[in-house]
């Protein structure tokens, strides 16, 4: 079975019923998506395939029809992407488990919707559930990344 | 006599530095009584200068930060105490939390252990604290919770700090044939400011290593400070915007296996009847062994991927025996109940004469009012899990927990071997909220280990199983009455709480042999503690075993007392006709650090304004874990039901090394508590816990927030937690608000019981 994962061409040996999510965190090795519930409910496990935002953990890998974007895959080589630059401006992290969930939900809804109201960030990042609180820096970090995306055409 | 001389020198010491930060202190707390648990494991060519800094030749510098990272910020504050007074810059070196040793011990967390108010400075209770602190030091106690990390590393870090500082200066003033008065640190550098040569740490590291420390260090006035007091860049924040492996679930080690548990879903029973066969036959399993511990009993699965374990636990057979608790919430209740009625309970507070005061009361002068809070689980976002590998008679264990020594001790009991043939890795945690205090996980990857051919093997829980086999936040049922006076302030308060004893719960788990004595005072913390004056006070704690697994939560026995005491409150503000926020004001009169949180939250919140029809406002306060934390919540009508729109907070916390990192705790804290009022609950039908995942068991999500104010105050003279602090006024000053706004005293927990949240 091949995948195609942050532009690599990844082959494994896989049930296709095993959730994208174990694919990718135990055959793979790309960890930067999390487990969170198994059932769609937390968020913590998204990605984007072919740019729509995906729970990992219920999609099963043999349904899995494009490429697939992992928070891996959002830098250029060393230069962060502008939502992850702005979590850091806004030290949005506590425990950080979830952040690459949330990270992935706020790029798709930037590349959807450049300058978000509060009404768009609450419903594109409502199914991604942060037990620390993040929230008031999360739509803070939205915001400026917006910002900065809107500034440089990005 | 002045107040100084009351207290203990230990006490003093602690104090004095809270106070000025300068005061000159022993080295003795760096090196003794533990040997440095660095030195059996550095690098070629590493050097290190006690348990809290090793420095390589090539210059690179670890500062060792050995408490739990669970998103409080830690690793930051602690090492920022460490390079403050080294003299670096955050950005120069790399934070790591280290070995599980002994020489890491927490005295602070158990300082304060003892049954007396933060504010109590007592002959009594401040040698009690003196006590309880070296008990921990004997102890050997490694453990991340009380929010009591920087406090304890407070002076400890800093002078570790300051002693490798002059330990360095030293080997580069011979190196560089010149007085060590006058050289400065630089970056990672010692410079001769007048001739302009400078040598790296790394050059004289192994130089300064061999100097003896010095036997009393001169700390930095706090004017002086350059990281402290101020907001930091977190060392964690690269790791956490690019999905870098840090957690215990990331673990990956070569050869590793992948494994999973099902244990008794009914505590401390155990299979009466299985079979595994179907389980053993799936495609890429391993092995299903038996699983019989302190915990709790069930099996393990070992397989060559987590998917493939999940599948099989769910196939495997079993018939699980019963329990000897009550099956359903009904039941349990019902015991609680009893025991309230049945007992007097130990009085932690007993001002005055209670009984005296009642029995004279006019019928119409008193009020009553029972409350009930239920079992919470933490549902941290990362699953309990841990790796484990044991191989050539010695474990090695990646756990992602907030007690090494503890783990490393109770994991040796299980692989066989002794401790000091046992690695504790820990990891960054994907939340703790004193869940991961437990030794569970770390047990069950051992167990697993011993099955696996001395190949490491992760073993992952499903949500289901983390969320029905967690150590809850007790439920709990309290009975109140006061006694109004003729201004509408009440003259006697009396408080009796019943709750299963969270001490004895995690002793039976961890050493079954231990049986506690005594008051256990987390039953009452958080209603006997406060700062409140009224003449006849009293507040009994009852010890209700229920046979449910109970543990700490945030903010433990404060997170329901915090909503017991100060909803009652709110209901004698109501029957006296007083404004809760002057009432608070008057009764807190003895402690201007009280009155200064309850002044500025009142300016904060605007609290005297008239809102518009449809909101409403709630108060509450709590002091817990020794800070002063008042908050306001105001909440709104909608067509979809309440909506929490604001919240602010007032904390004094004596002291804030990290404004930026404490206003973050202070929202967690609230969020955690306003999410556990809303509408979480755990429950009981034949003696299984009923919800199971985030669709039965949610939290508060991004479109529920709201808006927060946050003021940190530093006006009381001992330093306060902040991991916790928030949590326990939230929930009842929203409970507050919902009666303002609809009239309905929900007293009983969740609010979801009685009202909707949008």
């Amino acid at each position: 079975m091949r995948l195609t994962v942050n532009g690599n061409a990844i082959d494994i040996e896989a049930d296709p019923e095993m959730p994208l999510l174990w694919a990718l965190r135990d055959l793979a090795g790309i960890m930067g998506p999390k487990f969170g519930c198994g059932i769609a409910a937390c968020g913590a496990c998204t990605v984007l395939v072919d740019g729509i935002p995906t729970r990992s953990c219920s999609m099963p890998v043999g349904l899995v029809d494009g490429v697939v974007t992992t928070i891996e895959g959002l830098a250029d080589g060393e230069t962060l992407d502008a939502v992850q630059q702005a979590w850091i401006d806004e030290q949005v992290p506590q425990c950080g488990y979830c952040q690459s969930g949330q990270i992935m939900s706020a790029y798709a809804l930037l590349e959807e919707t450049p300058e978000p109201s509060d009404d768009d960030i609450d419903a594109a990042m409502a199914g991604n559930l942060c037990r620390c609180g993040t929230y008031p820096r999360i739509r803070a970090a939205i915001k400026r990344a917006a910002a900065a995306k809107t500034r440089t055409g990005a | 006599m002045s107040r100084l001389r009351k207290v203990t020198r230990r006490g003093f010491l602690i104090a004095a530095a809270a106070i000025a930060g300068g005061v000159a202190v022993g080295y003795y707390y760096v090196r003794s009584p533990y040997p440095n648990p660095l030195e059996g494991d550095l690098e070629a060519e590493e050097v290190t200068f006690n348990p809290y800094l090793k420095i390589t030749a090539d210059n690179a510098v670890t500062i060792i930060a050995p408490r739990a990272e669970m998103g409080q910020g830690v690793s930051t504050t602690l090492a920022a105490l460490v390079a403050e007074e080294l003299g670096v810059e955050l950005a120069d070196v790399t934070v790591e939390h280290g070995p599980a040793s002994y020489a890491y011990y927490n005295s602070e967390m158990l300082a304060e252990g003892g049954p007396f108010p933060f504010f109590d400075e007592g002959m009594i209770a401040e040698t009690m604290r003196g006590a309880m602190g070296t008990a921990g030091k004997v102890l050997g106690l490694q453990a991340t919770g009380g929010s009591s990390s920087v406090r304890d590393g407070f002076d400890r870090m800093r002078q570790a700090g300051a002693a490798a500082r002059v330990m360095l200066t030293s080997a580069a003033a011979d190196r560089l044939g010149v007085s060590a008065g006058e050289l400065t640190v630089r970056g990672t550098s010692i410079l001769h400011e007048a001739s302009g040569r400078s040598v790296t740490f790394g050059e004289v590291a192994a130089a300064a290593a061999e100097i003896d420390p010095p036997s009393q260090v001169r700390l930095k006035e706090p004017s002086d400070w350059r990281l402290l007091g101020r907001s930091q860049p977190r060392v964690d924040m690269a790791a956490k915007v690019t999905g870098a492996p840090i957690f215990g679930i990331d673990v990956s080690l070569p050869d590793m296996l992948y494994g999973t548990v099902k244990m008794s879903p009914r505590f401390g029973a155990r299979p009466v009847q299985s079979d595994v066969s179907k389980a053993e036959a799936m495609p890429g399993v391993v092995a299903v062994v038996p699983i019989d511990t302190t915990y709790g009993a069930g099996f393990g699965v070992i397989a060559e991927n987590t998917w493939a374990a999940f599948r099989a636990a769910e196939a495997i057979e079993v018939e699980w025996g019963p329990t000897t608790y009550p099956g359903d919430s009904d039941a349990l209740d019902a015991m609680l109940e009893q025991s309230l009625m049945a007992e007097q309970g130990d009085r932690l507070r007993d001002d005055g004469d209670v009984d005296a005061a009642f029995a004279d009361a006019p019928a119409g002068r008193v009020i009553e009012a029972d409350y009930a809070v239920p079992f919470l689980a933490h549902a941290c976002m990362e699953p309990m899990n841990a790796t484990a590998r044991l191989k050539d008679g010695a474990l090695d264990i990646w756990s992602p927990n907030q007690m090494p020594t503890l783990t490393r001790q109770l994991c040796a009991d299980v692989a066989g071997v002794e401790i000091d043939q046992v690695n504790v890795h820990t990891t960054h945690l994907g939340g703790g909220f004193g869940r991961r205090g437990e030794m569970d996980y770390s047990i069950y990857a051992t167990v697993l280990a011993r099955h696996s051919g001395g190949r490491p093997v992760k073993v992952t829980w499903t949500r289901e199983e983390d969320v029905t086999h967690d150590v809850y936040r007790p439920a709990a049922r309290g009975r109140f009455r006061a006694r109004m006076g003729d201004d509408g302030l009440p003259v006697a308060i009396d408080m009796r709480i019943a709750s299963p004893s969270i001490i004895a719960s995690a002793l039976s788990r961890t050493f079954p042999s231990i049986s506690p004595l005594g008051p256990d005072k987390s039953i009452v913390e958080g209603a006997f503690d406060q700062p409140y004056k009224v003449a006849d006070y009293r507040v009994s704690a009852v010890k209700a075993p229920l046979g449910i697994p109970v543990g700490f939560w945030r903010s433990v026995g404060n997170s329901y007392n915090g909503f017991f005491h100060e909803c009652f409150l709110d209901e004698i503000a109501a029957a006296g006709g007083i404004d809760p926020m002057a009432m608070r004001r008057r009764l807190m009169g003895d402690h201007p650090a009280a009155v200064k949180v309850i002044d500025r939250l009142a300016e904060l919140s605007d609290w005297g304004a008239s809102l518009p029809q449809g909101k409403a406002k709630g108060l509450a306060f709590t002091l817990s874990f020794g800070s002063w934390v008042g908050e306001v919540v105001q909440i709104a009508s909608t067509a979809q039901g309440i909506r929490i729109e604001k919240v602010w907070i007032v904390a004094d916390v004596g002291r804030a090394l990290d404004p930026s990192i404490i206003e973050a705790q202070l929202i967690s804290g609230a969020v955690f508590g306003l999410s556990s009022a809303m509408n979480q609950e755990i429950t009981f039908a034949d003696a299984m816990v009923e919800q199971s995942n985030f669709h039965d068991f949610d939290a508060m999500r991004i479109n529920q927030c709201p808006d927060f104010e946050v003021a940190i105050l530093e006006n009381y003279h001992r330093m306060g937690g902040v991991g916790e602090v928030a949590t326990p006024p939230a929930v009842p000053a929203l409970a507050n608000a919902v009666f303002a706004l609809t009239g309905k005293r929900v007293r009983q927990l969740p609010l979801s019981r009685e009202v909707e949240f949008a």
